[in-house]
């Protein structure tokens, strides 16, 4: 969904961008997508393990966000990702917040 | 993006600046010029009666008005309806085929949601790219508008205008540097004015010469430089970009750099203007000998030490998972 106008529709991401000459991506071949896609989950359940929540990628399409009492939601991709999280626990998830900053200094992820 | 891929993809600029700020008499100046003879413009007017165009000298069918109101904020859905309408007519022959799209818009607008509208609107973005922002600032009147600063700093290019009524514009000059530190600076009475430089077609241009620390504030806008040794994972990083704008996106006006990927020998460089990133671009050598990743953000309100050391804790899981892996 557009974050300005709230129309339905994929925007993309520009982690995810289509391969063109000269732009970085790793979005090429099939393994690479789906290599990079569960690398990509690892690395943000780093930080949503502060907030409680899980995240696994769904059949190389989607991913699936969940909090521990199983609420659940589908997020296509990384754009929607931070909306739909605080969405599920109700607060900013917020990466300059100094408590998730420490957690991730002290290596709890 | 290679020079075949970038002919398929029409580049749209930009050209803002406040009200007064002489972005018509830019255009006009320019637009004679043999760079820009297959560039569309439109033109968007702040009022009832438009009459920027009948300044221009130059009215035919790939010149398009906008009267009804603010680009940024009432017509965005009449923007990217202008802009679909003059492709179909190029598509069908009944306009030249303009190779390059010219966007006035009015001093009064922000320039993100015109950005984004290019770059996100789904038929759009599969025939247009964003080209060079140039902005025009008035010497004489400088910086006493919000509008004018972030218009200044997502700007690609700086055109200081009515230098020859200010004689000293150190001053101004001093403060476009602190909001901008890298945008190439022309000063419209005294220097010629190449449209084909100030329209380059090159995609992002990437950071040649970082400064090593900006840090002066303009009020709560404010520029900074980070540089980071070593390489950095491009998931973890766009992880913590993604959360950044989300959370922050109105208050990063714009984030520049050049990243050392891990598992990539040469660099990759982003650009983004708010919410909006544009897409990377993997760059075919490293500009000098300095290899280190460069960041430069300009600010409104955010603190540069919350951002290097939130940004540097982001790194550290995924440099552990590298090393694991390893």
């Amino acid at each position: 969904m557009c974050a300005l106008c709230g129309v339905l529709g994929e925007a993309g991401h520009w982690t995810d961008a289509p391969a063109r000459p000269g732009v970085f991506t790793r979005n090429v071949d099939s393994l690479q997508r789906r290599r990079e896609r569960i690398h990509r989950a690892a690395c943000a359940q780093t930080v949503l393990g502060f907030y409680g929540l899980t995240l696994s990628d769904w059949q190389g399409t989607s991913y699936v966000l969940s909090t521990a009492t199983g609420k659940t939601e589908i997020v296509d991709n990384p754009t929607h990702l931070w909306a739909a999280a605080e969405k599920l626990i109700g607060r900013p998830c917020d990466p300059l917040d100094p408590a998730l900053v420490r957690r991730l200094e002290a290596g709890h992820e | 993006m290679s020079e075949s891929t970038a002919r398929q993809f029409i580049p749209v600029n930009l050209v803002t600046g406040f009200l007064g700020s002489g972005k018509t008499t830019l255009l006009q100046r320019l637009l004679p010029d043999p760079a820009l003879a297959d560039a569309a413009v439109l033109i968007n007017e702040l009022g009832e009666v438009g009459l920027d165009h009948h300044l221009m000298g130059r009215i035919d069918d790939t010149m398009i008005l906008l009267p009804s109101g603010c680009l940024c904020c009432t017509i965005r859905g009449e923007l990217s309806s202008s802009i679909k309408e003059l492709y179909s007519r190029r598509e069908r022959g009944l306009v030249p085929a303009f190779r390059r799209l010219i966007v006035e818009s009015t001093g009064l607008a922000d320039p993100f949601p015109i950005l984004s509208t290019v770059q996100a609107d789904p038929v759009l973005r599969h025939h247009f790219r964003l080209g060079n922002v140039i902005t025009t600032v008035d010497a004489v009147n400088g910086l006493k508008r919000p509008e004018s600063l972030k218009q200044v700093a997502v700007a690609d290019r700086l055109v200081l205008t009515k230098t020859d009524l200010q004689a000293d514009c150190s001053a101004l000059v001093g403060e476009l540097r602190r909001i901008n530190p890298d945008a190439p600076l022309w000063r419209a009475a005294e220097q010629t004015i190449d449209a084909a430089t100030l329209f380059d077609d090159e995609p992002r241009s990437p950071l040649r010469a970082l400064p090593a620390t900006v840090d002066a504030p303009h009020g709560s806008i404010r520029s900074f430089a980070l540089a980071f040794e070593g390489s950095l994972d491009w998931t973890m990083f766009g992880v913590w970009l993604t959360m950044l704008l989300h959370r922050h996106g109105q208050s990063v006006l714009r984030v520049k750099g050049i990243l050392n990927v891990a598992g990539t020998p040469t660099p990759v460089a982003i650009h983004g203007v708010q919410h909006l990133v544009h897409p990377p671009v993997h760059m075919a050598a490293w500009p000098d000998a300095d290899h280190r990743s460069r960041l430069v953000f300009v600010v409104d309100g955010l603190e540069q030490s919350a951002i290097e050391r939130s940004l540097a804790a982001f790194l550290r899981p995924a440099a552990r998972m590298r090393t694991a892996v390893a």
